[in-house]
């Protein structure tokens, strides 16, 4: 729980005050319309937070208006991470960009960061039981989106594939064809639980998102799927103000 | 006999201590002393015993030998320490036995009650209270099984995820707990509600601080029944975990403050209090620590001593009970984090049939322990000495603690709702207030008390019962109907799933990975860092090298999937009954499936004895290996197998009839618990078999036309499959491909075992649709890696017997045979549909698709 709040402090000291100021007095025109058009798509992320993530924007692009893979794939405590492909690819994803496009891009601008990065807030109180829902499902599509490499819709069993075999590449032990085996079960898992009146000659093309839904819905994902930065209650809020 | 004087006794690692408060004193005074491992014979021991020469045991001094003597001296105590439990296992039989009354009253409540019911009769027979829970007995034998047992099997993840919120409630919330409840009472008191009490505001506190606690054991049994989302339940329940340390703590300090006197406390000695209470509450759960890494590690070097390997765990945790106690550290503590501690690592180190052994005697004496308790909270009620009443007292005391506890509730959530990711919610709040549920521990603690220095101890024992009825007995009820009512957030009843498994791991990378991305350090990071350390470090140091290497969840719930796999398919094929399940399925299905309906009858009598499914696979695949069974026999098996279905009969009578023997033969072995392995017996009981088959084969043989047979089998072995088609389904899909999937070496019996069953894989169901290489075996290989699994289960004391008969009257041929049969195999559905030539045909077709697929894999 402390843990935010020093780094913050951290990255509040680095910079100096002055500088700060005057750097988000400049940009806070921008920011404050970047925001409007995140709560325009019914995101709710404060001012604050979205000036810390600004920060930390300017940080891995080096000061440039986008931000490219290889700005991702340098950041050295994600070196270790087994899925890391797949996640730096979500970024790129116009599927999690909320445009209603599809395919993936080269470059992504602050805003476009900031939507996925919407991805991962944290449900409060105040919600209703449909804003959760919409909030449910669309952290599921994230998910679902990050595995369905190719945008049709299904998750087929090589994709899948090789989903398992990259989490699995870190523990040496366990080999590609474990990996493959685990998948080919876990695929036969979602196959029988989601049609379990197969005909013989059936063939289950590969996970849709209703099943996708249904499988996972044991792990509570909505309550899950969000990390602390974008918390509004926290030290991310009280660095913001001391700040500027 | 219940008039036999006070007589406390020690048992040995048993449970329960009863006191006898009639009659004489003077001369038990010394077998108070004794235990009964020491009592036995020593005259000089019988000389006090003889002055009761109508019990019996003085009899013998009389002169001659006697032909038959009563000595009910000689086994009193242990005796009814047995009857006691006897008796309370009794209690609960009866109340599990109706279903309908609890799932209204929770079980404690009823024990509760029970104890009333049995206290009233012990009551109407002696006119006085002769057996109570007595405060030596509960915290030495009752309680620490308890407490070792929720802490071994602890969600550590959750426990760890929510620590900061069950810190504050156990410890803030405690001590505003016992703190307000001791002013409020003080300041009735002063208010003269109360009447003429002798209670100074010390006694108050310490009362308060004895009955702040919620009791583990109470909220347990409560919460298991209702099933209340995780993050509650773990909230609630590491609540009550922890503040039992630091209630008893707090005890102490005040206990020691109380004796010190009023006028002598100064600054210092509060601060020492303070202290003391952190060292204690720290250096107990330290102390636990350190004897969980010690059972760790010693889990690393015993998988010699098998047998005896569980009782470390044991003995070891209770030592960290008795270490903490003999320091004055707080044991509950010690034991909790001891369990929680070595949990993993004792899990990975020790053989599979250990640790279900340890889970399950851990849940036994947990659980016997927890309902002789209930029972004895019950009987201790039926006691005139400690009815003193005082309605404001014991009103007040019941209206503080209800309220208190909800405030100090809220207050608490919404501090920890500012820093909570996810808020705990208001109905969750709610549950939170209302599941204070007092217990033993209160009890326990209140019998403690010394008189000398509390002159209301009576009272303060009178209002603990009362408490602790009100909360466990009115509260437990209406939990439930609360729960539902308020709608609370219920814990999904959720499968273990392979895909559920995949996707939390994914999960729990994607958010570590956002954190990395966005630049912060927070829980999620903290965790991966942990993990890498244990990864580097500590399993390293206390696991043991060849189960490191096998050590990933993902596929370790893959592995127990099948292993429920395996176990569900001889369920099923025992529950369709042998003959039929045999001829039908195996002759649609290769040999293989043969296989395992070979398994299915052979593995049932020695599971039974062995407990475990796993340790039953592993003593198969140990008994050694039948040279003289050659390696094309299992291609003739498949032919032999659709014909004849005497030869099954036959074979499934013989089967029975050597498991006899064999499961005979162990039991005399204290210290190995596999069926035989002298390589002799097992030689000449397959000769022998042999040769009675082939005899009887012969006879038998003649005159069968399989396609016949099969088409009049498969109309009624797919209505068979009908109801139950989603067990076999379960039970067969996730065994695909493994031939080339390689167990690493682990554990060298345990993964034989599991490479044993990788005869299971062709019954995967191909109607499940997926085109999948992997799904069908490759043939190649299993040509020329027959061996390794093959001669297990020949080895076994069945099957060789067989597969050599089958093979005999029929010539062997080429292996491509089995190509084609195979691929009928993967249809299995639709083939049941078609009719015999069909079935013919398919049998007919190329093997190529498979076989190329398969060298592709």
């Amino acid at each position: 729980m402390e843990a935010p709040f020093r780094f913050d402090q951290q990255t509040c000291l680095c910079t100096t005050p002055l500088s700060v100021s005057a750097y988000y007095s400049a940009q806070n025109t921008r920011l404050e319309a970047s925001e409007k058009r995140t709560k325009g798509s019914k995101i709710n992320i404060s001012l604050e937070q979205i000036k810390n993530l600004h920060k930390r924007f300017q940080q891995l692009s080096g000061d440039e208006d986008t931000i490219s893979k290889e700005n991702l794939e340098s950041i050295p405590t994600l070196a270790n991470n087994p899925i890391r492909k797949q996640i730096i690819g979500a970024f790129f994803d116009k599927r999690n960009q909320h445009r209603g496009e599809a395919g993936s891009c080269d470059q992504i601008g602050f805003e476009q960061f900031l939507m996925v990065m919407s991805h991962f807030r944290p449900p409060t109180l105040k919600m209703t039981a449909e804003e959760k829902e919409a909030m449910r499902r669309e952290k599921l599509r994230f998910l679902f989106n990050m595995h369905d490499t190719d945008n049709d819709g299904t998750i087929t069993l090589v994709e899948y594939r090789k989903v398992v075999e990259e989490l699995l590449s870190k523990s040496g032990s366990i080999g590609q064809e474990a990996a493959e085996a685990i998948a080919d079960a876990a695929m036969l898992e979602v196959a029988s639980t989601n049609v379990p009146t197969m005909g013989p000659d059936d063939f289950y093309e590969g996970i849709t998102f209703e099943h996708f839904e249904q499988i996972l819905k044991g792990l509570e994902m909505e309550s899950r799927m969000h990390i602390r930065f974008l918390d509004v209650d926290t030290t991310t809020m009280r660095c913001g103000k001391s700040t500027s | 006999m219940q008039r036999c004087g006070r007589v406390p006794l020690w048992l040995l690692g048993s449970v329960l201590l009863i006191r006898f408060t009639s009659g004489i004193s003077a001369v038990d005074r010394d077998v108070q002393q004794t235990r009964p491992d020491s009592r036995p014979e020593p005259p000089s021991e019988s000389t006090p015993n003889q002055s009761h020469a109508d019990h019996g045991h003085g009899s013998s001094a009389v002169g001659g030998i006697p032909v038959v003597t009563f000595k009910w001296h000689h086994v009193e105590t242990p005796y009814q320490v047995a009857l006691w439990i006897l008796v309370a296992g009794l209690a609960k039989l009866v109340i599990e036995a109706n279903h309908h009354v609890t799932n209204v009253i929770p079980e404690s409540a009823l024990l509760i009650c029970f104890g009333f019911i049995l206290g009233g009769i012990i009551w109407g027979a002696d006119k006085v209270q002769t057996f109570k829970l007595n405060p030596t007995v509960f915290f030495f034998y009752l309680l620490p099984q308890i407490i070792l047992d929720t802490g071994y099997s602890m969600p550590n993840k959750l426990f760890f995820g929510n620590m900061g919120a069950i810190l504050v409630y156990a410890v803030i919330g405690t001590c505003w707990n016992a703190a307000s409840l001791g002013l409020s009472l003080w300041g009735c008191h002063q208010g003269g509600a109360m009447g003429d009490l002798d209670i100074g505001l010390l006694q108050y506190l310490l009362f308060g601080s004895l009955i702040a606690a919620v009791d583990p054991v109470a909220v347990i049994a409560v919460f298991e029944q209702v099933h209340v989302n995780e993050v509650l339940f773990i909230l609630v329940f590491g609540e009550s975990l922890l503040n039992d340390g630091v209630t008893v703590v707090l005890f102490n300090v005040f206990d020691a403050f109380v004796s010190l006197g009023g006028a002598r406390i100064n600054a210092v000695e509060i601060i020492k209090g303070i202290i003391s209470f952190f060292v204690v509450a720290f250096g107990g759960s330290l102390l636990g620590l350190v004897f969980g890494l010690l059972i760790s590690l010693l889990t690393k070097v015993t998988q010699k001593v098998k047998i005896i390997e569980p009782a470390f765990v044991f003995v070891l945790g209770y030592l960290s009970y008795l270490t903490a106690e003999m320091l004055s550290l707080s044991s509950i503590l010690s034991i909790t984090f001891c369990g929680v501690s070595c949990q993993k690592y004792i899990n990975a180190n020790m053989a599979e049939s250990s640790v279900s052994t340890v889970r399950y005697v851990m849940k036994v004496f947990a659980n016997g322990s927890e309902t002789i308790i209930f029972v004895f909270l019950g009987i201790s009620a039926i006691d005139t000495e400690i009815w003193v009443w005082n309605t404001g007292f014991i009103l007040l005391t019941l209206f503080f603690i209800f309220v208190y506890r909800i405030i100090g509730v809220f207050f608490l959530t919404w501090i920890l709702n500012r820093y909570r990711l996810v808020p705990v919610e208001f109905i969750d709040q709610v549950i939170m207030s209302y599941g204070g549920l007092r217990g033993a521990v209160a009890y326990g603690l209140a019998t403690l008390l010394n008189e000398s220095k509390i002159k209301e101890k009576n009272l303060m024992i009178c209002t603990t019962l009362l408490v602790v009825y009100f909360t466990v007995i009115l509260q437990g009820i209406t939990m439930k109907p609360l729960v539902n009512w308020l709608k609370v957030k219920k814990a999904a009843v959720s499968e273990l799933t392979l895909i559920e498994k995949l996707q939390s791991k994914v999960f729990d990378h994607m958010l570590v990975a956002i954190e990395d991305i966005s630049g912060q350090i927070g829980h999620n990071y903290m965790r991966d860092k942990w993990n890498q350390f244990e990864e580097r470090w500590m399993t390293r140091i206390l696991m043991k090298k060849s189960v490191r290497k096998s050590r990933d969840c993902v596929f370790k719930v893959f592995h127990q999937l099948n292993l429920k796999d395996a176990m569900s398919y001889v369920a099923e094929g025992e529950r369709r009954g042998s003959l039929e399940f045999v001829r039908n399925e195996s002759a649609f299905i290769d040999f293989k499936k043969k296989f395992v309906d070979d398994c299915s009858g052979a593995m049932p009598d020695i599971t039974a004895c062995m407990s475990d499914d796993y340790s039953a696979m592993s003593s198969m695949s140990r008994i050694d290996q039948v040279p003289s069974v050659s390696l094309e026999m299992h291609e003739q098996n498949m032919k032999g197998v659709r014909e004849t279905e005497d030869i099954n009969t036959h074979h499934l009578l013989q089967q029975h009839l050597y498991k006899g023997r064999k499961q005979h033969r162990h039991r005399y072995s204290r210290s190995h618990f596999n069926v035989n392995k002298d390589e002799n017996e097992v030689q000449e009981i397959f000769q022998r078999t042999m040769r009675n088959r082939l005899e009887s084969f012969k006879s038998a043989k003649m005159g069968v036309s399989p396609p016949k047979k099969i088409s009049k089998h498969t109309k009624k072995d797919q209505q068979q499959k009908v109801p139950n088609g989603k067990s076999t389904e379960n039970g067969k899909r996730y065994f695909s491909g493994d031939e080339d999937f390689q167990f690493p070496e682990g554990d060298a019996s345990g993964f034989a075992a599991s490479d044993g069953s990788h005869p299971f894989p062709m019954t995967y169901r191909a109607g499940a649709g997926i085109e999948n290489p992997a799904y069908i075996p490759d043939l190649d290989p299993m040509a020329a890696e027959i061996p390794p699994w093959l001669a297990e289960y020949d080895a076994g004391p069945v099957a060789p017997s067989q597969r050599a008969q089958l093979r005999l009257p029929w010539t062997p041929s080429d292996l491509g045979r089995l190509a084609p049969l195979r691929i009928s195999t993967r249809s299995n559905d639709s083939f049941a549909q078609a009719d015999a030539p069909a079935a013919q045909q398919k049998d007919d077709e190329p093997p190529t698709p498979s076989k190329r697929d398969g060298r592709n894999m």
